[in-house]
């Protein structure tokens, strides 16, 4: 029994290879050595900020390393939350967060199941348009997009200040859209069709049959559209110039100017405690599947 | 237009034997509501209102832009290629290119076999895998402006700089790190790389699960030891993933902004200036050249094409 599992999960060195002591022993000091790397690199400068948000800025700024020489000031949290208002742009990222999440589930799922399931004769011409935005690097549509927020089409309103301006644009995922897409190809037809024939539009046959189908993927779209209405930096920078409008991340920079290196670094662990809980939270989809569809997207 | 001559010549083969069919083939709009068409466009608005406004039209204003002059007062006018001449005369730009490919060079120096060796070793760890990956992820997790601003902490150039504190232990510095412009960039691409690396340690870990277990056996059957294994076996079932993961680098790194711009907004001495901070320089430093930047960013979209057609040349050729 022992042995099956053993053959199943083998990985470069074989059974025979760590039955030898020195490489059992090299095998264990590299492991260590790596674990010990790892906690320094990876989570050394995690656990210094959490350390440095509720430190005085004086024991900082004179000997970063050292664990509270003149004791903790938890002071610096509260200043930062209601004093320099991060409570604002933790709402402001939320809201933000929460409206991209929106718009790009509608219109991924709406999207996905016309290209997918309903495929009327355009759909065609309009997904080929979709995935030739795949190709389209971002930073093509900076200019053109930010003129077209100022000034919509047809409508010729401003979005800028405006949520809208980041929320919609959020929306023109071709990534999500295609992910989608391919999952409902893969939902099985005979079942529309049974639901099509018992009478079902387009609508019911949505709500009933495929929206309780496609949570999964809904799911994944749901995860990426959080994380990156978290991350983004530059167009929110762009569109959204008004401080009291502006997220975590378009604000911290402006805050590193006249705040305190105190309570700076407390507004900086403030803004990351959401996505590390996140994280820890939903920690098997990260390691899993994530990593190569957030490398595809990025 | 074509799709409808398709369905009359479908349907037209049928109309001798199924009569009632040939009421379709008078695509009224009654019919066309009735068939669900309405629904269906009412269900499709969302993308095609969203895509529409916000991807097709700012990109085929992208074209248009880049031979225009543009200043939002007046109407735009046609000036053919002088916005490409300006950007292409622009001493600054030779400069921008220049460090965009030092910033690639070194990312990838440093980055790219960083995360590999990582995964390999990783792979062979038996017990508290998920630690270990968890541990070289969450450096993704950190927002990525968080992770450049405590780096810039780090970097402080006090003797009492984080940094500099470390280094001070043996002996060294302090060091001006972000202040000068020869250690500037590779400051910079340190950050980057400690905050992307998680993310392709995954991947490779994931890629590496997937090398089968006879590969190995067969190998130690011909006398290899753990190192041509990990060179005969490993590494080429990687290939595949290492092309994939170099391209995606090279087109990221390529596109690289949000670094300069909050470590060191393009300086010491231009040291940092990045073919995006100059695309948002011409559009957003004031000076409002967007027929300017669109061409820019044209042209560094031209290359970026010519780097993805030639990506998928290599790996059709592979698989066959």
């Amino acid at each position: 029994m022992r042995m099956t599992t053993q053959t199943a999960e083998r990985g470069i060195a074989s059974a025979l290879d760590r039955r030898r002591a020195s490489v059992r022993w090299s095998i264990r000091l590299t492991t260590w050595l790596l674990l010990l790397a790892l906690l320094v690199v990876g989570l050394g400068p995690v656990l210094w900020l959490a350390k440095s948000a509720v430190t005085p800025a004086q024991d900082t700024l004179r000997d970063p390393m050292a664990l509270f020489p003149n004791g903790a000031d938890l002071e610096n949290l509260s200043t930062a939350w209601t004093r320099f208002e991060i409570s604002r742009y933790f709402v402001n990222t939320l809201v933000l967060a929460v409206g991209s999440w929106f718009v790009q589930v509608l219109v991924a799922a709406s999207g996905g199941y016309v290209l997918s399931v309903l495929r009327p004769a355009w759909a065609r011409v309009v997904h080929v348009l979709v995935l030739a935005t795949l190709f389209v690097p971002a930073v093509v549509l900076l200019v053109p997009l930010f003129l077209t927020v100022l000034d919509v089409p047809f409508v010729h309103v401003s979005l800028i200040n405006s949520f809208w301006a980041v929320w919609l644009p959020a929306g023109a995922s071709a990534f999500n859209l295609v992910i989608v897409t391919r999952f409902f190809d893969n939902l099985p037809r005979e079942v529309f069709e049974a639901a099509q024939v018992d009478g079902a539009g387009p609508f019911r046959l949505a709500w009933s049959v495929v929206l309780p189908m496609s949570r999964p993927i809904l799911g994944v779209v749901s995860v990426f559209a959080v994380i990156a209405a978290w991350k983004d930096f530059l167009w929110p920078l762009l569109v959204l110039r008004a401080p009291e409008k502006q997220p975590l991340s378009v604000r911290l920079p402006a805050l590193e100017t006249y705040v305190p290196v105190d309570v700076f670094l407390a507004a900086l662990a403030i803004s990351t405690v959401i996505p590390i809980v996140l994280f820890l939270l939903f920690q098997r989809f990260f390691l899993r599947g994530a990593g190569l569809g957030g490398a595809v997207k990025g | 237009m074509t799709t409808s001559t398709q369905t009359t010549s479908r349907l037209a083969g049928r109309t001798e034997t199924i009569p009632a069919r040939r009421l379709r083939r008078r695509r009224s709009l009654g019919t066309w509501v009735r068939g669900g068409g309405l629904s269906t466009l009412v269900i499709a608005l969302p993308m095609l209102l969203v895509f529409g406004l916000f991807s097709w039209f700012p990109i085929a204003r992208a074209v248009v832009m880049s031979f225009q002059f543009t200043n939002l007062v007046t109407p735009p006018e046609w000036v053919g290629l002088e916005n490409f001449r300006t950007v292409l005369t622009d001493p600054l730009l030779t400069t921008a290119i220049g460090n965009t490919l030092w910033f690639a060079a070194l990312a990838l120096v440093l980055g790219y076999p960083v995360p590999l060796v990582a995964a390999v070793l990783m792979s062979e760890v038996k017990r508290f895998k998920g630690l270990y990956a968890a541990l070289a992820y969450l450096p993704v997790v950190v927002p990525p402006v968080v992770a450049v601003l405590l780096w810039k902490q780090f970097y402080s150039a006090s003797a009492s700089g984080v940094f500099n504190t470390v280094v001070g232990w043996v002996g060294l510095g302090p060091y001006p790190w972000l202040q000068d412009p020869s250690t500037a960039m590779p400051s910079l691409v340190l950050e980057a790389t400690w905050a992307a690396a998680g993310g392709t340690v995954i991947i490779y870990l994931a890629a590496l699960t997937g090398v089968p277990s006879e590969l190995y056996d067969a190998a130690e059957v011909d006398g290899a030891g753990i190192w041509r294994k990990v060179w005969h076996v490993t590494l080429p079932h990687l290939r595949g993933i290492l092309l994939v993961t170099l391209i995606l680098q090279v087109i990221g790194t390529a596109q690289v902004f949000l670094e300069p711009y909050l470590f060191t907004g393009g300086g010491p001495a231009n040291s940092t200036t990045t073919v995006l901070l100059m695309i948002y320089d011409y559009a957003f430093g004031g000076r409002g050249q967007y027929g300017e930047a669109t061409a820019l960013s044209l042209m560094l979209a031209a290359v970026l094409a010519v780097l993805s057609a030639l990506y998928f040349r290599i790996t059709s050729r592979w698989s066959h």
